[in-house]
Parts: structure tokens; C-alpha cells; sequence
């Protein structure tokens, strides 16, 4: 008995001590070195000693190029390097944003980024608002006590680890002129629709497949919101035989309301930097209609004939602006939770 | 036999069966309808890729086409030296009779009786339907990966995953070890400065980054993949927090042992914070593996493309070979549902507690 409910432990032990082993050698490896840097640098210097790497890491990749974007964006030409660049001053920035009628994007020096802005727009409304809505709806059914609610939660979680080049194929492969929903709207009657030839149904089917693949992200959240609530509050409810429209209205929806906000801001920062799946789906097209900001820096600063870095740069910084407003917005309403 | 109409009535009785005894609420039945019609939303896409990845090139072609991966039958028929296709035959006299193909002339296929070799037949073609069996085609998945470059892709991908989140849990482990543990002027700036790094994701600085990149030589090169995104500050904020929770006198233990701050660090802290370690390491290799749009800007040459980036850019050309592309979608797929299936807990709870995807 006890030999048999010892087995796994065994083996997992096994498992650990073989994966580990190669870590453990490291680790002792490094603990000569370490040992002398702390003789050097006294225990009140150890703590810059284990933020060093992390620190560097930052540095280079993140805040440097902070700085360079910058500089990038004040700058022409088609030079990596910054030393070869010419300074333009706000050149890049007033070809990027100059309208002759705003609201128009036609009528903007680029034309593309305005498209892209607007596109981002377009999705980021209808994909939030959707994304948000059913992510509520499979929340609060997900809370219910119904049978399998883990298998459930999992049927609707998974997506989200698959990764955005197998979503878009996954679809892709569906909505194919000879896909199988073509199929069916053939068995059904109708006429096939060419959904990458159609502006309106590329925005369409960018929207659903990209709520398709986060909404078990989402769910997750606000399921966890709602089983915060305390149960005695419905208890209390239904001795006075409230009824369940009401009880929504009054209890589950105020009370998840700061985690329906972290929601929302969440999925507009996600939303906002909207490239993967749809890039794989629709490539863009058909023309520019799914072409959206982060598209627009992919193609300026990498697969144009001319690599155009600084306007790349300069539109990066325009959506690292919506970015942070948003992340704000996110620091705001997340503290707001946690502190209320 | 039961009367049937009982057995729906014990079946739904069954199906919505609920904790009380009170009467059903509309939302019951919304509530199950939504599940089913999510299961089928969810699964079927997953479901439906899996069974074409099997499907012969022209069995993909086929319009409508069929659920399962279907093959026609080949038989050896004597005095033929290749395997003949088979087919149904409506006859002129009303019958059907099983023929092989012999040769197919313009709208006419000249048919031979695989029981009886001697006689042959001409035949309209309208008047034959092919003869199909359930057949996978496995060629789907050896092909890319023996002719193509898929297996350098899958190599990659691999050499990326692991050694990125070998990088990513040493460095992030010791910097929230460094957060956590010590008091000292500076921790809280430092703290500040690690949640500002959160704000700038990739998309903002990929001209940049790439230029550092060009500097240190690694375009092309898995560390221009491996390096950028080492540091998280997502890691370090959920190792952080799960080191906070370590008792400092087992730490003040140590010292008075004489141990070093490496060997506290190592041999007393790590250990203790084995389960944060695990998600991270969970939330690592997925990251690694699914990571597209910055993968796709520095691998510029087939060999060195991971998985993802192979995937698309075979995707993307002109004569796309969706039987092959379906296979590799598959293996692309699998390694992430292995860690769903077996560590599904981990993640789910990682997320609802810190938030992080």
C-alpha cells in the first residue's frame, strides 16, 4: 500500500533530480565566483549583484531603445546606423499627422497610417465591446453550478495558448472560397462568399477569430471576480425570493463591475497592438482594409522596398502614446479594484 | 424495448438536473444550449483541422468536401503491372458492378472487371463513382519534415523555447531574489522602473531594438530571438511576490551558518519558491513558442526560422500546399496542448491570480 502511493513520488523525484541535475552544476559552478564578488562588494552590495543581469537586460533592450526611437524619429534617410542619419527635426512626425481635412484619411499626406489608425479603431470597438460581452455571458454561465464546469472552462480556455499563426490557419482553412462554412452555405441554398475579397467580412472575420482565440482570458478573469463575491449575499437574496434578473442587476454586476473595467482596459491595450493572427489571416487585405497600426510599422521600417526606419519609428511613438494613456487608464482602474 | 419518449425524459432529466428541486429558469436552458453551441464553436475548427491534416492533397480539393480523410482503393488486378483505381459502375442494363480503371480517354474510361481480367468495358465517366476507404495520409507529415525545411524549423523552435527560458528563469529568479530579500536604498526606484518597463511592449521599439540587435551581430542568429525578451517584468513581479512570503529567519539562519548570499540564494530560496518557478516556466515556453511578429522581423533566412515563421511564410506562397500546411500546423499545435492537458491547473490559476497571459 504505502510502496504503491510512494511509486510517483518516486518517480517525479527522478524526473526532477535528472532535469535538475544540469542546473545544480551551474549553480555550483557560479557559486565560486559569486562568493568572491560578495567579499569584494560586502552583503549591502549583493542585492545590485542579483539585479545586475535583469538590470542589463532592461537597459539594452528596452530603455536604450527607448532613447534611439527618438532619435530615430527625428531623423531621415534610410540608414540603420544614427551616425549615417540626417536630422529632419519634426519632419516625420507632420508627414505622419498632417490632414487637410482630419476625419478624412484620404486626404492626409499618409494616407496608410491614417487607414491603419482608422482600421484599429474599427476593430478595437467591435472587438472590445464583443470580446467583453461574451467573455461576461461565459463567465457567468461558467459560475453556475453545472455539471463539468472544469471541462467546460477548458473548452473555452484553450485557444488562447494556441499560438496566433495556428489560430489564423485554423480559420483560414475554414473560410476558404472552397472551405467547409462555403460548404454549408451551399447545402444550404446560398451562393459561396469570398470573405478575403469583401472589406466588410475581412473585418469581420479578423474581429471573431481574434475574440474566438482571447475570450478564454478574459473568462478566466472575470470568473475569478465573480466567485469573489460573497455567496451569503445571494443566499440572502433568494430568501426573499428576488428574482434572478434582479439579483444580476443588484448584486453580480455591481459588485464585478472594477473587474469588468480591468477587463475592458485590458482588451484595449491588447487590442490596440492587434497584428498576429490577423497578418496570417487576411495579410492585411483585401487592399488595406485589415491593415492595422502595428502593420503599417512592420511594413514602413522592414518589407518596403525602402526601409523607412524613422517614419516606423515615429508612428511607433504615436501608438506608445495611446499605449500609455491606456496603461494609465489600467494602473487607475486596477487600483481602484484592489483598493475598494 | 422502453418506451422511448421515457428515455428522452430520464435523459433531459439527467442533462438538467440541478442542485433543489426548484423549477427550471430560462436561463438553465440558455445556459446549456450556450455550452453545447460552445463546445461545437470551440472544438469544432481544432476538430475539423486535425481531420483534413490527413486528407490527400486531392482529397483536400474536393468540393463539398467529406468529414473524414478518405482514399480511394487501389487494386492489383492481373496482367496489369500498376495498381488500378476502383470504382462503381451503374451498367446500361441497371446493374452496379465494382470495375478497376484501366485507362481514362477524354470523357470515356476504358474499365476492366477485377474478378474476371478478360472482360473490359468502356464507360461514360458520369456513370462511375469512386470506391473510398478511411486512409490517412501520413506523406502530410513526413514530407514537410524529410523534404522540407520543417524539421530545421521544429529544431529551432525548440533550441529557442528551451534556452530562453532557461535564460528567463535564472536572471528573473535573481533579480527578485534581490527585490525581495534585501532592504536597501533604491529598492523601491528599482521597483518603479521594472513596472515602467511593462508599459513599453515590443511593438514600440522593434526599429530600435532592431538596430541594437544589427550592433551586436545577432541578426539571423537564435539570440536575436532568445535575448530581447529574457527579462519580464511579469516574472519578476510573480517571483517577487511568492519570495515575500519566505520566512527572513530562515534566511538569517543561514548567515549565521556562514553560508554565502549565492548559496541562500540558491540552495535555501530557489527551492522554497519552486511552485512560482513552475508557472513561470510554463508561461516561458509558451511564450517562446507561439512568438511571431518579433521572430518574423529578425530571421531573415529559412534555416534559421522557427516554427511560426516558417509556418507563414509557407502560407503565404503562391501555390499554397494546404496538405502540408495543415500537418504542420498540427505538430505546431501539440506541444502547447501537452502542457494544457497536463498542467492545466498551473495555468489557469496563474492567470487568475496575477493576471499575466
Amino acid at each position: 500500500m504505502t510502496r504503491n502511493s510512494d511509486q510517483p513520488a518516486a518517480v517525479k523525484n527522478t524526473v526532477v533530480s535528472i532535469a535538475g541535475w544540469p542546473v545544480q552544476r551551474v549553480f555550483r559552478l557560479l557559486e565560486y565566483p559569486f562568493s568572491k564578488i560578495q567579499k569584494g562588494v560586502g552583503i549591502q552590495g549583493m542585492p545590485w549583484i542579483f539585479l545586475l543581469p535583469n538590470l542589463l537586460f532592461f537597459g539594452i533592450f528596452v530603455v536604450i531603445p527607448l532613447f534611439i526611437n527618438f532619435a530615430f524619429s527625428f531623423t531621415g534617410g534610410t540608414e540603420l546606423f544614427l551616425s549615417n542619419r540626417v536630422y529632419t527635426g519634426t519632419e516625420q512626425y507632420r508627414f505622419l499627422l498632417e490632414c487637410e481635412t482630419f476625419g478624412d484619411p484620404i486626404t492626409c499626406r499618409e494616407d496608410r497610417f491614417w487607414k491603419g489608425l482608422y482600421n484599429t479603431f474599427v476593430f478595437v470597438f467591435f472587438q472590445v465591446s464583443f470580446l467583453v460581452l461574451f467573455s461576461l455571458i461565459t463567465a457567468l454561465i461558467l459560475n453556475r453550478e453545472i455539471r463539468g464546469r472544469g471541462f467546460f472552462r477548458a473548452v473555452f480556455f484553450f485557444p488562447v495558448l494556441l499560438s496566433p499563426v495556428v489560430v489564423a490557419l485554423i480559420w483560414k482553412w475554414i473560410l476558404l472560397r472552397d472551405g467547409i462554412l462555403n460548404a454549408f452555405l451551399v447545402s444550404i441554398g446560398m451562393d459561396k462568399i469570398l470573405f478575403f475579397v469583401s472589406p466588410e467580412w475581412a473585418m469581420f472575420w479578423a474581429v471573431f477569430v481574434s475574440i474566438w482565440a482571447h475570450m478564454g482570458f478574459y473568462t478566466l478573469i472575470l470568473l475569478a471576480g465573480l466567485q469573489a463575491i460573497q455567496p451569503d449575499l445571494y443566499e440572502a437574496a433568494e430568501m426573499d425570493g428576488t428574482s434572478k434578473e434582479r439579483v444580476f442587476w443588484r448584486i453580480t454586476l455591481p459588485l464585478l463591475w472594477p473587474n469588468l473595467l480591468v477587463v475592458v482596459v485590458l482588451a484595449l491595450i491588447k487590442g490596440v497592438q492587434v497584428f498576429d493572427e490577423v497578418f496570417v489571416l487576411t495579410g492585411g487585405g483585401p487592399g488595406t482594409a485589415t491593415q492595422f497600426i502595428v502593420q503599417y510599422i512592420y511594413n514602413t521600417g522592414f518589407t518596403e522596398q525602402v526601409q523607412d526606419f524613422g517614419l516606423a519609428s515615429a508612428a511607433s511613438i504615436v501608438l506608445g502614446v495611446i499605449l500609455f494613456v491606456l496603461t494609465m487608464l489600467q494602473l487607475a482602474v486596477t487600483r481602484a479594484r484592489d483598493n475598494g | 424495448m422502453a418506451d422511448p419518449g421515457a428515455d428522452t425524459k430520464n435523459l433531459a432529466s439527467v442533462v438538467f438536473a440541478r442542485r433543489g428541486r426548484k423549477k427550471m429558469h430560462w436561463t438553465d436552458i440558455f445556459s446549456y444550449v450556450y455550452l453545447a453551441f460552445g463546445i461545437f464553436l470551440m472544438f469544432g475548427p481544432v476538430l475539423w483541422l486535425g481531420m483534413s491534416s490527413f486528407k490527400t492533397r486531392a482529397g483536400l480539393l474536393e468540393f463539398p468536401p467529406t468529414f473524414f480523410p478518405l482514399g480511394q482503393i487501389e487494386v492489383q488486378v492481373e496482367g496489369y503491372k500498376k495498381p488500378l483505381l476502383l470504382f462503381d459502375v451503374q451498367m446500361d442494363d441497371g446493374s452496379t458492378k465494382q470495375l478497376a480503371q484501366i485507362r481514362r480517354i477524354g470523357i470515356v474510361s476504358q474499365m476492366v472487371d477485377p474478378k474476371n481480367p478478360s472482360e473490359k468495358f468502356k464507360i461514360p465517366i458520369g456513370q462511375r463513382t469512386k470506391v473510398r476507404e478511411f486512409r490517412m495520409a501520413w506523406e502530410n507529415y513526413r514530407d514537410p519534415l524529410e523534404r522540407f525545411n520543417f524539421l530545421v524549423f521544429l529544431k529551432n523552435s525548440v533550441v529557442v523555447t528551451v534556452v530562453a527560458t532557461l535564460v528567463t528563469l535564472l536572471i528573473n529568479s535573481m533579480a527578485a531574489y534581490g527585490l525581495s530579500i534585501y532592504e536597501f536604498r533604491g529598492r523601491n526606484a528599482i521597483m518603479l522602473f521594472v513596472i515602467g518597463t511593462l508599459m513599453i511592449p515590443i511593438t514600440v521599439i522593434m526599429v530600435p531594438v532592431y538596430l541594437v540587435i544589427t550592433n551586436l551581430g545577432m541578426v539571423n542568429s537564435l539570440w536575436a530571438v532568445i535575448l530581447p525578451g529574457a527579462a519580464t517584468p511579469t516574472g519578476v513581479f510573480l517571483l517577487r511576490q511568492y519570495m515575500l512570503t519566505i520566512p527572513k529567519e530562515l534566511i538569517e539562519a543561514a548567515r549565521m551558518d556562514n553560508a554565502s548570499e549565492w548559496t541562500i540564494f540558491s540552495k535555501v530560496v530557489l527551492p522554497l519558491a519552486m511552485p512560482a518557478i513552475a508557472v513561470l516556466a510554463i508561461f516561458s515556453v509558451m511564450w517562446r513558442w507561439n512568438e511571431f511578429l518579433w521572430p518574423l522581423i529578425v530571421l531573415n533566412r529559412t534555416e534559421v526560422y522557427t516554427l511560426q515563421v516558417g509556418l507563414n511564410a509557407f502560407q503565404g506562397e503562391l501555390d499554397v500546399q494546404w496538405h502540408y500546411i495543415l500537418a504542420m500546423t498540427v505538430v505546431t499545435l501539440i506541444p502547447v496542448a501537452l502542457v494544457f492537458a497536463f498542467l492545466q491547473k498551473f495555468i489557469t490559476t496563474g492567470i487568475a491570480s496575477s493576471g499575466m497571459k
